[in-house]
């Protein structure tokens, strides 16, 4: 696969450009610093014993006017990318958030608006290069309006409901839409929170993701357990999600 | 145990605080007072002083930086894992050149711990094997040290427990090896004495050797043990096929404590024993069943219950021979107390940190439920290690009293004199220093 991904110098993009490089396939890492973006450039062509060529380009989803250069320069290296992975999101607990309405702007900002706008030139270009996967994480958080997520979730709300739209209206072009719905997953975005049961490790979301590109599976839940947990919640009744806590 | 966020050691003693993990590990040292790696060390060298101590966590910090196939030189970022280093360049014919008994330690663990594997007798510690390390120090300079620059600050770092300043990187030479599987042979004994002379005797010609011995039996029994030597197998001798990845049991829960006692030690100690029926076994085994047969359980140490367990691991130097050794287990019996691994390897010539562990002799771990007597055993076993002229080894230590570890440690004014050339205010500190270095609490 040729394929271009947002956010893979942490988290679970850093799992997933990882388990990319077991193949043989070749990468674009965007991102917003150079330095930072050549370290995991390197260390991924080590650990696939160079068997997987990865290039940089400078991307900052806070910075939308850059994004059409950021995936030209992507598709010449590539010379027509077939894949496009977004993993890169801000985050900040509800708290916060709250107390901080400007970084809330920021957030929402960030994580729909300018997700989308990313999202919608590459589809473009996916569609103009014949087909291909655009695979974006979204979150459980999105799934259902929650105490602890208020803020964070609505912006997922909308990034998923966007991406089930795109779907439906692409597919007959060739475009397949993954959307990643993680639960819990020990990373640094969640560094300092208490794991809940069932918290996943990024290696394990990173397999679901390749399968769900390999499949082109639309909607995938990970951990797998997640997709129960959360059948469970969004049928419960209004009074019940406002009194628990989850 | 309560809902306040708390960390632990391998060995399970929970203390209050925090760690915060990120893969910017320069951002989040900054004001820190540790870096925590994997959290293998059994006692308190990994664990904050207070509550609210600023604990970095390296583990997510594991980017492959270089590498280079002709010479085997990496360069990786602090949090790297042995396990990954080995899944990663084994295959590609290299190997940790020194490895402790798990792979589940970070690089940056390794090196502040100045670890020594079953290599020790002819390779020496880690640290011989560091060619540079990136420092963050205590007053936020970002500091690059090696034998050559700024070496007072290379070797005190190289076994310093984290504490002259946080590594963010490391640069070491990986051992090519002719396959990924070793040439085993283990020969089993009836005696301690004639052990201990087996092991001292195969440390002339093999270059990886360990034993395990019996320290629960009692009589003529009490010692009785089994040498296992091994060497790296050659590309004929090794099996064509790479090795399988290893599979890893679960230790899904807590056992209850007490459960190791002195009768299920001994049941197990016996069938290991007796499984060895042969006085002599030679075999072809893949490097991870040699290097970690610990690793096929995972967390193991929840086998000790919610009291934990900690090692009592020193080394005895050369002339306090058999009868140093005898000494300790000797400790064992007069207490009631029980090791349930007791591994012993024979030492080559101190490590060039300042603080490192291992010296010319035989090193004993003793693996000890934790329990009402456990201070006082330790003590006891300090003591006879004093009478010896031997030391304990800090990265499992969590027991030692300050007066003891003094009397074993005549380097330690030699480090703390050098942590304050680096590190004047005294910012970085564990658990663990504040109960040995008398470093502020």
């Amino acid at each position: 696969m040729k394929v271009v991904l947002l956010g893979a110098t942490k988290g679970i993009g850093r799992a997933v450009a990882r388990a990319l490089a077991e193949g043989e396939h070749q990468l674009v890492l965007l991102g917003r610093n150079a330095e930072d973006l050549q370290r995991s450039a390197v260390d991924l062509e080590q650990r696939s014993a160079g068997k997987c060529r990865v290039a940089t380009a400078h991307c900052d989803l806070e910075q939308p006017e850059g994004f059409h250069a950021a995936l030209e320069s992507a598709d010449q290296t590539l010379a027509r990318f077939d894949t496009v992975i977004v993993t890169a999101a801000l985050f900040a607990a509800q708290d916060r958030l709250e107390n901080d309405t400007e970084l809330a702007r920021r957030l929402l900002t960030v994580n729909f608006a300018n997700t989308v706008a990313f999202c919608e030139l590459a589809r473009k270009r996916l569609i103009e290069n014949g087909g291909g996967t655009l695979c974006v994480v979204s979150s459980v958080a999105g799934e259902r309006g929650r105490k602890p997520v208020v803020l964070y979730g609505a912006g997922k709300a909308g990034l998923s409901a966007y991406l089930e739209g795109l779907d439906h209206k692409f597919f007959a072009q060739g475009l397949r839409v993954v959307t990643v719905k993680p639960g819990f997953v020990k990373t640094s975005m969640t560094s300092g929170l208490k794991p809940p049961p069932f918290a996943g490790e990024p290696e394990q979301v990173a397999r679901d993701v390749l399968n769900a590109i390999q499949r082109g599976t639309p909607v995938v839940y990970t951990p797998r357990i997640w997709a129960l947990v959360m059948l469970v919640i969004r049928w419960l009744p209004r009074f019940v999600m406002r009194k628990i806590g989850f | 145990m309560s809902d306040e966020p708390a960390l632990s050691g391998w060995g399970r003693t929970f203390r209050p605080g925090t760690e915060q993990r990120s893969e910017d590990l320069s951002r989040i040292t900054r004001r820190a007072e540790l870096t925590r790696g994997l959290g293998r060390s059994y006692g308190d060298a990994s664990l904050p002083v207070e509550a609210d101590s600023r604990l970095a966590g390296s583990a997510l910090a594991d980017r492959v930086l270089a590498f280079d196939p002709e010479t085997g030189l990496l360069r990786a970022e602090a949090g790297l894992s042995l396990a990954e280093i080995i899944r990663i360049f084994l295959p590609r014919g290299f190997f940790m050149p020194v490895t402790p008994g798990t792979k589940h330690v970070t690089l940056g663990g390794a090196v502040a711990s100045d670890v020594h594997g079953k290599n020790h007798h002819v390779a020496g510690t880690l640290g011989r094997f560091v060619r540079s390390l990136l420092l963050h120090l205590a007053d936020e300079r970002v500091v690059r040290c090696s034998p050559l620059e700024e070496p007072e600050l290379f070797f005190a770092t190289l076994g310093g427990m984290g504490l002259t300043g946080h590594i963010l990187e490391v640069e070491l030479e990986l051992e090519r090896v002719p396959s990924p599987y070793i040439y085993q042979e283990s020969f089993r004994f009836t005696q301690l004495a004639e052990f201990l002379g087996a092991l001292k005797s195969a440390g002339k010609t093999w270059p990886f050797t360990v034993g395990w011995i019996d320290t629960v039996a009692r009589g003529s029994a009490l010692g009785r043990g089994i040498l296992y030597c091994g060497r790296w197998a050659t590309a004929s001798e090794a099996p064509a096929r790479p090795p399988r990845a290893p599979t890893v049991l679960p230790m899904p829960f807590a056992l209850p404590s007490g459960l190791l006692n002195r009768f299920t030690i001994g049941a197990f100690n016996e069938l290991i024993y007796r499984a060895h029926y042969k006085l002599h076994k030679q075999l072809v085994v893949d490097a991870n069943s040699f290097f970690y047969p610990l690793d096929k359980v995972a967390r193991w140490n929840l086998a000790y219950g919610s009291r934990g367990v900690t090692q009592h691991q020193s080394v005895i130097p050369e002339e306090a021979g058999a009868e140093g050794i005898r000494s300790l287990i000797e400790v064992l019996s007069q207490t009631g107390a029980c090791s349930f691994l007791t591994v012993i390897k024979d030492c080559g010539a101190e490590g060039q940190g300042t603080l490192s562990f291992p010296k010319p002799g035989m090193s004993m771990a003793l693996d000890i439920p934790i329990d009402h007597r456990t201070q006082q055993v330790i003590d006891m076993l300090n003591e006879r290690v004093i009478a010896c002229g031997g030391r304990v080894y800090l990265a499992k230590d969590g027991f030692t009293r300050p007066e003891h570890f003094r009397a074993m440690e005549p380097r330690l004014e030699t480090f703390l004199a050098n942590k304050r050339k680096w590190d004047p205010e005294g910012k970085l500190r564990s658990a663990q220093s504040v109960r040995l270095f008398g470093d502020k609490p």
